[in-house]
């Protein structure tokens, strides 16, 4: 890849370090390798005040690239370990990038199981901090295989974290500070902006059509008149995440084959 | 006269020997780091069973429950970190296995504490509006006194028969220490407990664990502590930073046991031994488990 092509593994870390363009000093917890790719670019190119830690219990100064390192040659600048993340994330000075395995038209995101509580077809993580973070902080997604299987018809089969859904909030009455972020996909960018947090669609990355998407996600989408090209990553912005943030590689491996960011 | 201090120094076949059958358990570290492993294998060796286990799980539940250890669950998540999923704990939750109680984590934490406080519950808005009031009819909801007059989950204390807990260093007294970079959530764990053993890296003087230097490495004071154990490498395979770091090739073999032959293998490899030193030593010997470095993200 040179300067004017990129990867569609770049273009997602491009749209993941947008969740954090305006959101200040607030920690920035990335799951998995594209979205900690986009904090770390994020921080580096246009919100140096974003707290990153090293994924232990220490505050990075610096994101590290990825990859097998000595694990105390990175600068910190402050120890975070877990009961100091809850105290910070029930404060809300947090903003999440998270990939769940199932998403709704509410914004509920689904990380713990598939079917039924007692007896699950298929067992995942659990829980985990989904139900706190999401009434405390902004929380933003990735999914990796934009289908119907994850972007589901009726609710997550486990709602693991508060959403839009009116029928789960007392009168229906949603509150303002409840933040269901943005998703990236590796077909489009959405977000729960529409009328009554509707799911909109942001924009289409290049060579993916709105049909495309629609197909592929199990709720309707609101779409606009005319559906803007996802901005593809600044050549400043392939350099730090080729040169600094992940000189092995690894952003190689999320997609089947490596696939560019433009596929017409 | 001078009365003599209590010496709290335990074999872990002694520690299993005091816990009884459906304890609930509290299991320190959190998923591949700082687990009390090697007291897990020993419930493994005992007759011990119907456990309800509380825990930021890892394989010291995927163990647990392969072998048919717990009748109840109650966490937040379990997870291998670097493998994702633990597939004991995944065949076993998949069967039906054991009843769970599926929280937040932070949840689990605020059982903890409610229960270090001895009051029956402490209210959070964490949990509202999910699946976790669904699922766990148990949770009750409480409405705030005050003007606010909200709703919260009234979280219930999580009360432990017995904490396990692994930490770097303790004198004879259960005077301890944790070095590696994250206590967890081990000091709740402990209070939350009515007996609370460790096992440690090494048992040593306690002018050579505690300084004033080192005091804010101590997670609780010795009069909660009922019985310590020397156990180097007792975190293994999970991390015990400072000293080795997460055996990811050993988590792989044991996460790869899942058919009864290879359960049965791993168990007679690793578990059904005479003694934890036969342990460090099919698990690689002192000198290779020392070199593994700790984990890096």
């Amino acid at each position: 890849m040179n300067a004017s092509t990129y990867s569609l593994a770049e273009l997602c870390i491009a749209q993941c370090a947008e969740v954090w363009r305006d959101e200040g000093e607030v920690l920035a917890t990335g799951f998995g390798v594209l979205p900690r790719l986009g904090a770390g670019l994020a921080k580096l190119t246009f919100n140096p005040d974003l707290l990153m830690t090293d994924g232990e219990a220490y505050l990075l100064s610096e994101p590290v690239a990825l990859g097998p390192r000595a694990a105390r040659d990175a600068a910190i600048e402050g120890w975070m370990p877990y009961s100091r993340t809850f105290d910070l994330l029930w404060g809300g000075r947090r903003h999440a990038l998270v990939g769940p395995v199932q998403v709704d038209r509410f914004g509920q995101m689904n990380i713990s199981l598939i079917g039924d509580y007692a007896k699950p077809k298929a067992a995942i993580l659990g829980v985990r901090g989904l139900a706190g973070n999401s009434i405390s902080h902004a929380n933003s997604m990735f999914v990796p295989n934009h289908s119907p299987r994850v972007f589901v018809e009726g609710e997550v089969d486990m709602v693991c974290s508060a959403g839009y859904n009116p029928a789960r909030w007392p009168g229906g009455r949603i509150p303002a500070d409840l933040r269901v972020g943005r998703v990236v996909t590796d077909l489009a960018v959405l977000d729960f902006g529409g009328a009554n947090h509707t799911p909109r669609l942001l924009s289409l990355h290049p060579g993916v059509t709105v049909d495309q998407v629609r197909a592929a996600t199990g709720f309707p989408l609101e779409v606009g008149a005319r559906t803007p090209e996802t901005a593809p990553p600044t050549p400043e912005q392939l350099v730090v995440i080729r040169e600094r943030l992940d000189p092995k590689g690894l952003r190689s491996t999320v997609f089947k084959g490596d696939p560019p960011g433009d596929r017409r | 006269m001078k009365g003599k201090p209590m010496d709290k120094r335990l074999t872990s076949t002694d520690i299993v020997a005091r816990l009884r059958d459906g304890m609930t358990i509290g299991i320190g570290g959190w998923a591949t780091r700082r687990k009390p492993m090697a007291l897990i294998r020993e419930i493994l060796r005992s007759p011990l069973r119907d456990l309800t286990v509380v825990s930021y799980g890892g394989p010291d539940v995927g163990l647990l429950a392969a072998a048919g250890k717990i009748r109840k669950l109650i966490f937040g998540f379990v997870s291998l970190d670097v493998l994702p999923l633990d597939m004991h704990f995944r065949n076993a939750r998949q069967a039906g296995a054991f009843e769970v109680m599926e929280l937040d984590e932070g949840m689990v934490q605020l059982g903890l504490r409610a229960a270090a406080m001895r009051v029956p519950f402490l209210p959070t808005p964490v949990g509202l509006r999910t699946d976790i009031l669904k699922r766990n009819p148990e949770l009750q909801l409480v409405r705030s006194p005050y003007a606010d007059a909200e709703e919260f989950v009234a979280m219930p204390a999580l009360k432990l028969d017995a904490a396990l807990l692994h930490v770097t260093e303790s004198d004879a007294r259960g005077n301890c220490v944790i070095m590696s970079p994250d206590p967890f959530f081990d000091d709740l764990m402990a209070r939350a407990a009515n007996e609370v053993f460790i096992s440690c890296e090494r048992i040593v003087a306690t002018e050579k664990i505690c300084s004033h230097e080192r005091a804010r490495y101590q997670p609780f004071e010795r009069s909660i502590v009922t019985g310590v154990v020397e156990s180097p490498f007792g975190a293994h395979p999970t991390a015990g930073i400072p000293g080795y770091g997460i055996d990811v090739e050993h988590l792989k073999q044991y996460n790869a046991a899942t058919s009864p032959e290879a359960w049965a293998e791993y168990r007679r490899c690793f578990v059904d031994l005479d003694s934890h030193d036969d342990y460090i030593a099919v698990a690689g010997g002192r000198g290779k488990l020392a070199s593994i470095p700790p984990p890096v993200y």
